[in-house]
């Protein structure tokens, strides 16, 4: 076991898969000598050269189709879109050719695409540069939906983005890059539709996704103190999802908070409630509640960021009513 | 300039004549309510779809749009698995999911149709560069319409092919209409090559899309530049469409009559390649004529093949979404 940040293990695992298969390469906005926006691809170009870690021009929705028609074509791109604001840019290609392509074509192309971005809230970046948006992709049929909270799913999730035959939109958090975590010496992947279980708990299930797993976890710290066990249950990829680990630890605890930082109205964990009511509805104890981010555009100043993005006490305090909630 | 020899003259006039036969047998059984869907014919366009093609290799790569009949016949798609397509059949190429606007083609390097306008373009530029990456000398060539470069990702693919020298030959089909609106209310330039090539500083030419031998010898120029590293090409053809935007327009009510019977009299590519096959080549009218029965039997067969085809099931629509296990 070694220690690592979560910037480190996506760098180890980009490193790691074009040594291991040459038709992998990375193409992006200022990936090469600027290192990435969020230094992801730092010196890579060092050791790859500027064929295989590709700066763009500014040009988003060229990125995507480019990407595309070399994955169409024998190479595994891993494209980069600086921040997932910017996917809107480039939606066309994404949604309409990327997601729809082989099925349009009757499965004849296979697109080993990988679109790596990063979104998220907690730096003031404001309206443009800190949403929350996997609801989008997850709702588009073709498109794979990735999101590690960690360092050690953040490596062997991309590994497996890589090497698999479906377009990928693999979302990271720019708060999470400098969080560390351990991971194996030894090689390892993670596979898609593989729920992780982050915390075991009797009382209630607290899903939670990309760095709202870091506060569920440090609400369920808090309602241990109270004497509430609080299981924490991290999706991994929201597509394809592990429905069964869901509805097992719902069936457990009886239970179910969701927590995203995404704005709640149409978020993903609407798509988990309906899953859940319609599959364990009878096991349900407390109504479903959701914590999410208040429906407005993220606001720049600190003190308004931080009242619109969920943190641990909300999460704490949500948890709290379910388990006092009496039928 | 490079002519063409009798032989490959004689390649390019059956390809516009198949081109030509499809497209007349599509819009009729289409208007006969046979077909469903969507459909825009590429009468009176054949010049440039054949002309490039003609110098394409099977694993080169083409990309094309909603108008793409002409582009996958000349790139070596086969009439019925297209025909069966059209009719929704599980024989046709996308074995009923895609239909006119999505037909593709891996064994050809046919990369789709595509209905959205512009679209197919940046997906050339990845087949490029991946030919690049890979160090082979294919090639890759978009085709889009006069409309399509208005769209941002027109100008966005061809800057970045000029920046990364890829090997892609940008094929402008000028008919000198998006839908219903002439290119001059759609834009300001008129030679699209001449005036957006120098903008991303790459080479641009144009030429008469009518004319099958000026787009080939245009053509043969800018494939070996590909060829040999030399990057991208913007290629404009002037041509016309004969028909309305799509089988339902009539395509009078933005144009007058006299100026489509005017081009279909003076424009006709398949003529204009008759007369030279017969003045400058010696072939008879008669041995033209011969050809065309051949190929219109073989239309027919085309036709038998895909009525006769099973329709998909309706479950079928669960299936090719993913590769792997994953399931909708
Ligand atoms: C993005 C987008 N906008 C609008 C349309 C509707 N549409 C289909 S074809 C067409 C005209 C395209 O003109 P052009 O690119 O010149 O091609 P042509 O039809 O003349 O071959 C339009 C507006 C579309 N399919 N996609
Ligand atoms: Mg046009």
């Amino acid at each position: 076991m070694k220690t690592i940040t979560y910037r480190d293990a996506l760098k180890e695992a980009l490193v790691e898969e074009m040594e291991r298969d040459d038709a992998v390469f990375l193409m992006g906005e200022d990936i090469a000598e600027y290192g990435g926006a969020y230094k992801v691809t730092d010196g890579l170009f060092q050791e790859f050269g500027k064929d295989r870690i590709r700066n763009t021009p500014i040009s988003e929705a060229a990125i995507i189709g480019t990407a595309l028609g070399a994955a169409v074509t024998g190479m595994r791109p891993v494209a980069e879109l600086m921040y997932i604001d910017f996917t809107a840019v480039g939606m066309d290609q994404i949604v309409n050719q990327v997601a729809k392509i082989r099925y349009m074509v009757g499965g004849q192309l296979d697109v080993p695409l990988v679109i790596r971005t990063q979104g998220g809230a907690g730096r003031s970046s404001a309206a443009q540069h800190a949403q929350s948006l996997e609801a989008w992709f997850v709702h588009i049929p073709g498109l794979l939906v990735v999101m590690p909270s960690t360092p050690y799913d953040a490596k062997g999730l991309l590994k497996t983005a890589i090497r698999d035959d479906n377009p990928i939109m693999f979302i990271e958090h720019k708060l999470l890059y400098t969080e560390e975590g351990e991971i194996p010496d030894e090689e390892y992947t993670i596979p898609l539709g593989v729920a992780d279980v982050k915390r075991e708990g009797e009382d209630i299930t607290i899903l939670a996704t990309s760095r709202m797993v870091l506060n569920a976890l440090i609400a369920a710290d808090t309602l241990a103190a109270e004497g509430i066990s609080a299981e924490v249950i991290d999706p991994r990829t929201l597509m394809p999802l592990d429905k069964d680990s869901i509805l097992d630890s719902v069936k457990k605890t009886n239970r179910l908070l969701i927590a995203h930082e995404a704005v709640g109205r149409a978020g993903f964990g609407a798509e988990i409630a309906a899953l859940v009511v319609r599959e364990a509805f009878d096991y349900l104890d407390a109504p479903i509640e959701r914590v999410a981010a208040a429906p407005v555009p993220v606001p720049f100043a600190p003190v308004m960021e931080n009242f619109v993005i969920p943190n641990a006490d909300q999460i704490a305090d949500a948890a709290r009513k379910l388990v006092r909630y009496e039928i | 300039m490079s002519k063409p020899s009798k032989d490959q003259m004689l390649y390019m006039y059956r390809k516009m004549l198949e081109i030509r036969q499809f497209e007349e047998a599509a819009g009729t059984l289409y208007q006969s309510g046979q077909l469903p869907g969507f459909l825009h014919l590429y009468i009176g366009e054949e010049a440039t779809a054949v002309g490039v093609c003609a110098h394409l290799q099977d694993d080169d790569y083409i990309t094309s749009t909603h108008r793409g009949h002409g582009h996958l016949i000349a790139k070596g798609g086969k009439r019925d698995r297209m025909m069966a397509e059209l009719f929704a059949r599980t024989t046709g190429y996308c074995k009923g999911k895609g239909g006119s606007m999505h037909i593709a083609d891996k064994e050809t390097g046919i990369l789709g149709a595509n209905g959205v306008v512009g679209a197919g373009i940046p997906l050339a530029a990845g087949a490029g560069l991946s030919a690049k990456l890979r160090g082979t000398q294919q090639v890759a060539v978009s085709f889009f319409g006069d409309g399509a470069t208005n769209q941002g990702v027109f100008h966005e693919t061809l800057n970045l092919a000029a920046v990364w020298e890829l090997p892609v030959i940008f094929v402008c089909e000028n008919n000198r209409f998006g839908m219903g609106t002439p290119q001059r209310e759609h834009q300001r330039v008129e030679d699209i090559a001449a005036v957006r090539a120098p903008a991303y500083d790459m080479p641009g030419i144009t030429v008469d899309g009518n004319d099958v031998l000026k787009v080939y010898a245009a053509v043969d120029e800018a494939v070996t530049r590909a060829r040999e590293g030399g990057g991208p090409t913007l290629l404009n053809c002037d041509t016309y469409r004969f028909r309305g935007h799509h089988i339902g327009d009539p395509g009078t009510s933005y144009r007058d009559r006299e100026e489509v019977q005017e081009q279909e009299r003076q424009r006709d590519p398949i003529r204009r390649l008759a007369a030279v096959l017969i003045e400058e080549e010696g072939m008879t009218q008669d041995e033209l004529s011969a050809l065309e029965t051949e190929l219109a039997n073989e239309l027919e067969a085309a036709l038998e093949f895909a009525k006769s085809s099973p329709e998909p099931l309706p479950e079928d629509a669960l299936n090719d979404l993913y590769a792997g296990s994953i399931q909708p």
